[in-house]
């Protein structure tokens, strides 16, 4: 802390963004538009699985307004869409990579595959020419389930007949195998972790411009990551100059990841706004997001939990078979393995883990990072399959979990990450204050009285946030750095804008980034503006996805910061006469230590741009510092979740009454924005256990679950109020602020909380087993299924 | 057919010569450039185009702009006063943290405002049924509900 | 869709002609289901007849021992109407869970019912109470009324006037909503008057229709335990994501019983 006021760190500040959402000022892609604006419209497959016969594009050519209309034949010098990651199988061979074309060549491979771009003078002409584009299919049979992918005798690509894309493996198998030869009771568990379809509410949307003038292209785009997307459009797919092409993503409302990765609609726009010589702005309606945006989740899994006689874990062994889909999107490799295999250990100190992943290509739309991207996969297993050892040894969930918790700090994991902090007693007993356990009894009574069953269920997840590493990262198949950037630039008035890589959409990077800022230099908040989103403006950027904003981003503006108080220091040094040692920067001025001389902040911003007297000789004129940080390790948040559910039996409808949530996220910037972030995340949690479900057609590969009137997004009345409390927790030990990152952690712990609630209502019933969505229909049919076996 | 339509925007007479298929919501947005209405999906699931229609709340993505003609039409930017402050309800989500990406926003604010106009006592509860027709993907919803319940009895002050 | 016209009619007169002159016209109402299957291309009439300028529509009038509503009512006017409140709150309650809120206040019951939804709310209320459909030409009885999937007795240029529901001497509703769209997965409206027992359901079949075994048992008793024995078959119900016929076969008496439970409080 450098000022005497009181720190803003920590302060549930209102947010400086607020003001033009509540006013509706905000700018998302598809309210910018350009002189000599152009639309686009993308002709879709309807099939998921089919050769393309024959293309008649004549009759959409000349539709009115028509003026262009492109077919993969015209984008054969292109590249394919990338992948990011590179995993490699356990028998040494790189994953198949098959390309995945901007627009289709001879082949489709899931419902709603671009196959041509129709640009018109309208965005109702594009979509009407669309209609008019005849397309003759040879329709081949659908590789749907991802579970019997490889059996099947279609092949997706290729190269890759069995539909395998990898078979990868972490852990010591051997070991975890002996390990369940001695063990006392071993609880076994099949589940499906349900396939999600993201849905930010902003549909994604693009605008691409190219200037002959400059020689350049400038792409609006729903991005959570524009540099990233400029990276690869550049490197991979264009191959245009990186530095003839800027990449705004401006308000972007919602990603959850699904606005992370480049899209061959993006491509196909730039790459035609050469040719058409206008401005493309393409903006895709839900039922097109709801085809075309990567989904989520997606895993058939087996796991089984050795424990010894006194319900010590002693091993784990899980199997899962990962759907990709029909392409490899950005970074879909790394969810399943990185993120998912190695988060096992938990909160627990099972010593032997063994987790194989196979990953099958489908007839479906790709699969990549979904708010929490392998975590919540690995936490869904995990506790269901700890709370149902519980219920088999008849040991109370928490004191099973308690027995087993890593108590010493750094724990190296027996999947490869190393815990730098935490204290998951402290969350748990937290937790169970909070919620009441103690009233359950008497809670459950009063819903037998309503003629409701009443559960309660635990969940204690752990996240690695703080994305990453690069050299692990690239030890680990990354394709990219994962470190970010930022820079302060300090004006001559001591007003400061701060750039940095890592986009908000959402999260209040512009308010919590200022805080850390105006506190660094003691500054009131509205002196320091957050810059990001825009590749000509920010140095550079890895964007904002894994929880990393903070924790890296964050961090890499510290650094900037701390770049800029050295320099101050060396200008008051100067200014006031004393030596560099001599200053300090306390209270929001550069003091001669021992002394009352002191400059202010703001005078030595503008001696810095007005060097009359200035050590001109020693020290560069101006106060603008950047800095590139990348984290020592991943960030560890952890937490205890507790949801009490009501079941009516009679129509197997559930609601969650009671959600209780209690986060170590580290330090905290600002409370108000973390249970915000809590709260969207517990939202797309009990979504996810309770109403969301993606589902196609298991011969045809049609996406069944295509609106919003059939895929069920939360609303407000199916939520409860939440309860959600950060402890003060265990500070990250290796960045500046100590902060852990909290975008995910209700997404990840959520889950297996709602459905051990769920099965402890319906135990009574005998139903051991319930899948996500857990919608009224499936409960019925489990209820029904047990009273059948009667 | 072109169809000529007389409306208020905001307190503005308006004059539109349009063809009758045109949506509320595209007249707003490409024709008055009122870009604060969104439109989140095909389906009229989302809300986030909700606007009022004489002081009522409507999705504006499902109806025709030749259904309002003569009508009086109030959006975001419509609520917003000039002077750089807010409408009590606009304030109570800024200070509830009722909004994350925003993109919901104008639309749930202004569901939110017919929702207190006209069920002035609403319970936490009615307010969670009252909000049934606007999706929110990042809040889950808990501060847009503390966001009505704190704007419901200022809004209800000002009316008296 | 670049050659469709919009007329405004001043009378129902006009509105007949228009669509009596116009095959492929279509009358427009709230609009609340049919602009969203004319965005997604479902639908490409020649022209719109908008009845949104006809104030005798409008409007819920008590007439002897029947309420009246114009067809041109919203589900919010409906809802919030003192007289049906007073008379049949089931129907109140009915039209305030149709939707959300902004659909409720464009919605109406005319356009509802005219298009039939295998899901709609009103069509189980109109069969429930035994309502008549008026037209601009005649009256037709709830039972003749629904014929299929979005289909009905009324005649293409037919215009639905409003619907005259008898005052029961005890109603209710009860929806079970499909999840994403809230429309009914079931919806189970009970009247009772005089001795005469309606159940009718929505949501579970091609359209409303009313179910003879649980009206029989509730005649001899209308109270929740008639049913108890009772058992519906899954033969011919709807079936989709949401719900298997068994389901629906199954939610049928446990809605009707929590019907009666509510009608009889």
């Amino acid at each position: 802390m450098s000022s005497t006021r009181a720190p803003l760190i920590g302060q549930p500040v209102e947010r400086k963004e607020d003001y033009r959402f509540v006013t509706g000022t905000g700018q998302y892609t598809d309210d910018i538009v350009l002189p000599r604006q152009t639309y686009a419209a993308f002709v879709r497959s309807p099939h998921a699985h089919a050769h393309l016969r024959s293309l008649d594009v004549a009759a959409a050519r000349g539709a009115p307004g028509v003026l262009a209309l492109y077919t993969g034949k015209d984008l054969t010098s292109v590249g394919g869409v990338p992948c990011g990651w590179l995993i490699h199988s356990i028998d040494g061979t790189p994953m198949k990579e098959p390309k995945h074309p901007i627009l289709a060549e001879d082949k489709v491979r899931h419902v709603g595959d671009p196959i041509a771009l129709v640009v018109a003078e309208s965005a109702r002409e594009a979509k009407a020419a669309a209609a008019l584009v005849e397309v003759e299919y040879d329709v081949l049979p659908a590789v749907v389930n991802p579970a019997t992918a490889a059996a099947s005798s279609t092949s997706v690509h290729d190269i890759a007949p069995d539909n395998i894309c990898f078979t990868w493996a972490v852990g010591d198998k051997a070991a975890t195998d002996t390990a369940f030869a001695r063990a006392a009771h071993v609880t076994r568990l099949s589940l499906i972790n349900n396939r999600l379809i993201p849905n930010a509410l902003e549909p994604r949307a693009a605008n691409a411009h190219y200037s002959p003038a400059s020689d350049s292209y400038t792409l609006y785009v729903t991005s959570q990551n524009p540099h990233v997307e400029r990276l690869l459009m550049a490197a991979f797919v264009l191959g245009i100059p990186e530095h003839k092409l800027r990449v705004v993503a401006p308000d972007v409302g919602g990603g959850f990841g699904s606005k992370i990765y480049l899209y061959a609609e993006e491509a196909a726009l730039v790459w035609a706004s050469r040719r058409v010589g206008r401005p493309i702005k393409w903006t895709a309606e839900r039922s097109e997001s709801f085809l075309t945006d990567a989904h989520g989740r997606d895993h058939v899994t087996t796991a089984e939990l050795a424990l010894d006689a006194d319900g010590k874990f002693l091993a784990l062994r899980v199997d899962t078979i990962a759907n990709m889909g029909a392409y490899l999107s950005t970074f879909a490799p790394c969810i399943p393995t990185i993120l998912h295999a190695t988060l096992l250990a938990g909160q627990y100190t099972t010593p032997h883990i063994h987790c194989q992943v196979r990953a099958v290509f489908t007839n479906t739309a790709p699969v990549d990072a979904y708010r929490g991207a392998g975590r919540p996969e690995a936490t869904y297993l995990l506790e269901r399959i700890v709370e149902r050892a519980a219920r088999e040894l008849a040991i109370d969930p928490p004191e099973l979990r308690r027995r087993n918790f890593i108590r010493k700090f750094p724990y190296a994991t027996p999947v490869g990450l190393t815990y730098d902090t935490g204290d998951y007693e402290a969350t748990l007993d937290r937790v169970l204050e909070l919620a009441d356990v103690r009233g359950f009894p008497a809670r459950k009574a009063e819903s037998e009285r309503r003629g409701l069953r009443r559960g309660i269920g635990y969940s204690c997840y752990i996240e690695a946030c703080g994305i990453a590493p690069s050299s692990i990262a690239g030890a680990l198949g990354a394709r990219a750095g994962l470190f970010e950037a930022g820079e302060v630039r300090v004006h001559p008035t001591g007003k400061v804008t701060v750039f940095t890589g890592s986009h908000s959409h959402g999260q209040g990077h512009e308010t919590t980034f200022a805080q850390v800022v105006a506190d660094k230099f003691g500054l009131p908040l509205e002196d320091v503006e957050i810059e990001h989103g825009d590749t000509a403006k920010v140095l550079f950027g890895m964007g904002t996805y894994g929880s990393r904003s903070l924790a890296v981003g964050g961090s890499a503006i510290v650094k900037a910061a701390d770049k800029i108080l050295a320099k101050g220091c060396r200008i008051a040094a100067h200014l006031l006469e004393a030596s560099d040692e001599d200053i300090e920067f306390r209270d929001g001025a550069f003091r001669v230590k021992g002394t009352d001389r002191s400059k202010s902040f703001a005078e030595i911003a503008l001696a810095a741009y007005v060097p009359h007297h200035y050590p001109i000789e020693q020290l560069e004129p101006g106060l603008n510092e950047n800095a590139f940080y990348d984290p020592p390790n991943f960030t560890f948040p952890a937490g205890s979740y507790v949801c009490e559910v009501e079941v009516d039996p009679d129509t197997g409808a559930a609601r969650v009454d009671r959600f209780t949530a209690c986060d170590d996220f580290g330090n905290v910037v600002n409370p108000m924005i973390v249970e915000g972030q809590v709260h969207g995340g517990l939202a797309q949690g009990i979504g996810q256990a309770l109403l969301e479900g993606c589902r196609y057609d298991e011969e045809s590969g049609q996406l069944l679950t295509g609106s919003l009137l059939d895929y069920t997004l939360p609303r407000a009345d199916d939520l409860p109020n939440f309860l959600v409390q950060t402890v003060k927790g265990t500070p990250c030990k290796h960045n500046p602020l100590g902060v852990k990152g909290c975008g995910e952690a209700g997404a990840i712990g959520s889950p297996p909380a709602v459905i051990n609630a769920l099965l402890d209502a319906l135990a009574p019933y005998g139903v051991r087993d319930l899948e996500m969505p857990a919608t009224p229909l499936r409960i019925w049919q489990a209820i029904e299924a047990v009273r059948g076996k009667r | 057919m072109s169809l000529q339509i007389r409306l208020r925007v905001n307190n503005n007479a308006v004059t539109a010569d349009v063809s009758p298929d045109t949506l509320l919501v595209t007249f707003l947005r490409e024709h008055q450039h009122l870009t604060g209405t969104h439109v989140g999906c095909d389906t009229a699931s989302c809300g986030a185009c909700t606007v009022l229609v004489d002081g009522i709340a409507v999705k504006s993505c499902n109806i025709l702009l030749a259904q309002v003609q003569g009508c009086e039409i109030t959006t975001i930017e419509g609520i917003t006063p000039a002077d750089g402050s807010l409408h009590p309800m606009q304030a109570a989500f800024k200070a509830c943290h009722g909004l994350q990406c925003g993109f919901c926003t104008p639309g749930m604010i202004m569901s939110a405002i017919d929702l207190v106009t006209h069920h002035e006592h609403s319970s936490e509860a009615e307010i969670r049924a009252g909000l049934q027709g606007n999706l929110c993907r990042c809040t889950g919803y808990h501060n847009i509900v503390r966001a009505v319940m704190q704007a419901a009895p200022i809004m209800g002050g000002a009316k008296s | 869709m670049p050659n469709l016209s919009y007329h405004r009619p001043s009378s129902i007169a006009e509105a007949a002609r228009l669509a009596r002159d116009d095959p492929d016209a279509k009358l427009l109402a709230g609009g609340q289901s049919i602009i969203p299957s004319l965005k997604l291309g479902l639908l490409a009439p020649s022209a719109f007849i908008d009845l949104g300028g006809l104030p005798e529509l409008r409007g819920v009038r008590l007439e002897g021992r029947s309420l009246r509503i114009g067809a041109m009512t919203s589900h919010a006017e409906v809802a919030n109407s003192p007289e049906v409140r007073k008379h049949v709150p089931a129907l109140a309650h009915l039209a305030a869970g149709i939707g959300d809120r902004q659909v409720r206040n464009r919605g109406t019951i005319g356009g509802s019912l005219a298009n039939s939804d295998p899901a709609a709310d009103y069509p189980a209320a109109v069969l429930g109470l035994g309502a008549e459909v008026r037209t601009d030409r005649r009256a037709i009885p709830a039972d003749s009324f629904f014929k299929g999937l979005f289909e009905t007795d009324l005649g293409r240029d037919e215009i639905l006037t409003a619907v005259e529901f008898p005052l029961p001497e005890r109603a209710a509703y009860v929806k079970f909503p499909q999840p994403a769209s809230r429309f009914a997965l079931v919806g189970v409206f009970v009247s009772l008057t005089g001795k005469s027992v309606r159940v009718a359901v929505t949501g579970a079949g091609p359209c409303a229709f009313r179910v003879a075994a649980l009206e029989q048992a509730l005649a001899k008793r209308f109270a929740p335990e008639s049913l108890n024995d009772i058992t519906m078959p899954a033969d011919a119900l709807n079936a989709d994501l949401h719900g298997s016929a068994e389901y629906r076969a199954h939610l049928i008496p446990v809605l009707t019983r929590r019907a009666v439970t509510q009608a009889l409080a």
